[in-house]
């Protein structure tokens, strides 16, 4: 089984995050940078996979230079191999291009499953896993928090509304796993030092055979007009409960009408 | 007047409440035209035809019961070669998400998400990073393809009804690539659904234990008819099940009134509910940031606060 593991670094979860004046674009430099959080579900998923029969999974992400870290530090979970896709002519570039770099990364390399996170904790989207899928022409199987390959069959739960949907494809296919489907693994000593050696490609946009004129800044399909820090809230009523907190509550919830 | 295509989400034909949200957005930008998919339409034609809509495009049929996603995206592609929309509204969920993904793939168009508003010339509104930036955007490739938030805007009545035309769904290859083999329903609260209440009443780590949601949260919410929701905290001591959390990882809500009780408003549980109308606050440390965000905060104990303010919520019914 060959698995290839996408993630993106990502800033801090636990930190403000912002917007750079120039050019509107994540300011990347503000906070600490970290694999995003809901792709280490995707890694543990495919090395549990690897794991239960045998096989390689391969990291890939596309970023900047410093992305090469998150690579590294996916690996150390326990997979084998890396693919960062860094050029300078990247930036800027939205969930389109980003799609079409990956798929054309993942293209023709034979992978039996692409696993991604759920979502990216900066931009939230959701949506690369679904336009990977549609790019590459391979069944979605995206939201899982059950993932499980018998055979040349894979059955996911896909987490609904209403609780889940249980559904079936053939391999190979792109899945993107939800928060909390397993417990992802701290990385070992032996793996952080293995993953130091592991094979890591550094690919270009001409590596993989696109060209700039199809991602960045500038080619995007959407543009930031503008943005602006939401003011802060003007200081409401805080009180000191003396026995009157419900009270209180009460006569502030009848007079904004909720009661 | 251009037409812009609505997605209804629905279930069964019983209309949600941010279909007709978008209805009404819809109206803002050129004339509505509803993309109903799967089940039900008749039962929703009169609502949605009372909510702005001018036509309801339907596609029905056992693929939207047996593949996810693509179907519906296959439908949409069709429409906007047809009609060449001024743009289509696409509702804020999981699903909704991924159909705008696929679809702007299809079309080789822009895709925005999380919109909270759209202007007559199709620049979106999004509350980012948890709603601690405002972003204006607009999709500068093909036909924008924008998904848009419950809450955002009111429904709008408008008397009017609407003209169904029926589309043709074929099945796709990359429809049928999935298959649906069973749908699993877990119990349902009675309770509405967290992403769309009006009012959601939260617990986070001052709830103390599991016995804290179903003693004093859960009555509270039941007494204002509210959706629970949970911080990280609580749901990962695993006091209230995962689906509720409201945070960064968790889910994003913007209801008329938050209640928060016992939450110290860390980011991660801020950029979940910091777009909220009104909020709330309950919490004894004074100094928990989730003060800054409140209209009304009191200093004290949730576990005799919150009770006497269900009883009091109660009295008045």
């Amino acid at each position: 089984m060959k698995i290839c593991v996408c993630v993106k670094q990502v800033p801090d979860s636990w930190a403000e995050k912002k917007l750079t004046a120039s050019d509107s674009t994540l300011d990347r430099a503000a906070a600490d940078r970290v694999v995003n959080e809901l792709d280490e579900y995707a890694v543990e998923e495919a090395l549990r996979i690897v794991e239960a029969s045998e096989g390689e999974v391969t990291i890939l992400s596309m970023g900047p230079d410093e992305a090469a870290d998150s690579v590294r530090k996916a690996i150390s979970m326990g997979a084998h191999a890396g693919i960062h896709i860094s050029d300078p002519a990247l930036h800027g570039s939205d969930a389109l291009a980003t799609s079409l770099v990956l798929a054309k990364a993942l293209e023709g390399r034979g992978f039996d499953l692409i696993i991604f996170g759920s979502e990216s904790t900066d931009a939230r989207m959701s949506v690369v896993p679904a336009m990977v899928s549609a790019r590459l022409g391979l069944p979605q199987m995206t939201f899982a928090n059950k993932v499980e390959i018998s055979g040349s069959t894979l059955t996911i739960h896909r987490v609904t509304d209403y609780g889940y949907d249980e559904v079936q494809s053939s391999l190979p296919a792109v899945v993107s796993v939800v928060e909390k489907t397993n417990e992802p693994r701290y990385p070992s000593f032996k793996n952080i030092m293995a993953a130091k050696k592991a094979p890591m490609e550094t690919l270009s946009l001409a590596d993989i055979g696109l060209d700039a004129a199809s991602v960045g800044l500038a080619n995007a399909w959407s543009e930031v007009k503008d943005f602006a820090e939401r003011p802060a809230k003007a200081k409401g009523t805080v009180i000191t409960d003396e026995g009157n907190g419900a009270e209180k509550i009460e006569e502030f919830l009848v007079t904004q009408k909720f009661i | 007047m251009a037409e812009v295509l609505v997605l209804i989400e629905h279930s069964e034909g019983t209309v949600k409440k941010v279909a007709l949200e978008l209805l009404a957005m819809a109206a803002g930008i050129g004339e509505p035209s509803a993309v109903f998919v799967g089940p039900g339409a008749d039962a929703a034609l009169a609502t949605l035809g009372d909510h702005g809509a001018k036509t309801v495009y339907v596609a029905d049929g056992q693929a939207f019961l047996d593949h996810v996603v693509v179907p519906t995206v296959d439908v949409l592609v069709k429409l906007v070669s047809e009609k060449s929309p001024a743009a289509v509204l696409i509702p804020s969920s999981a699903d909704g998400k991924e159909v705008a993904g696929r679809l702007a793939v299809a079309i080789d168009s822009g895709v925005i998400t999380d919109a909270v508003a759209v202007s007559a010339d199709v620049i979106a509104t999004q509350n980012v990073f948890g709603g601690a930036t405002i972003v204006h955007s607009k999709v500068s490739k093909g036909t924008p393809v924008i998904t848009v938030r419950t809450n955002s805007i009111a429904p709008v009545q408008t008397g009017g009804s609407a003209t169904r035309v029926d589309v043709a769904a074929e099945v796709s290859a990359a429809a049928s690539a999935t298959k649906v083999v069973n749908r699993v329903s877990v119990q349902k609260s009675g309770r509405p659904d967290l992403s769309e209440a009006a009012i959601v009443v939260s617990g986070g780590r001052g709830v103390g234990g599991d016995e804290g949601f179903t003693n004093v949260i859960e009555p509270l919410a039941d007494s204002l008819g509210a959706a629970v929701g949970a911080s990280r905290a609580a749901t990962d001591a695993g006091w209230y099940p995962h689906q509720f959390q409201v945070g960064q990882t968790g889910k994003t809500v913007s209801p008329q009134l938050y209640v928060a009780s016992g939450i110290s408003g860390a980011i991660q549980h801020r950029a979940g509910m910091q777009t909220s109308k009104t909020v709330v606050v309950v919490n004894k440390d004074a100094d928990a940031p989730i003060f800054d965000l409140a209209d009304f905060g009191v200093v004290g104990d949730l576990h005799s606060v919150v009770p006497d303010l269900t009883a009091r919520v109660n009295a008045r019914k």
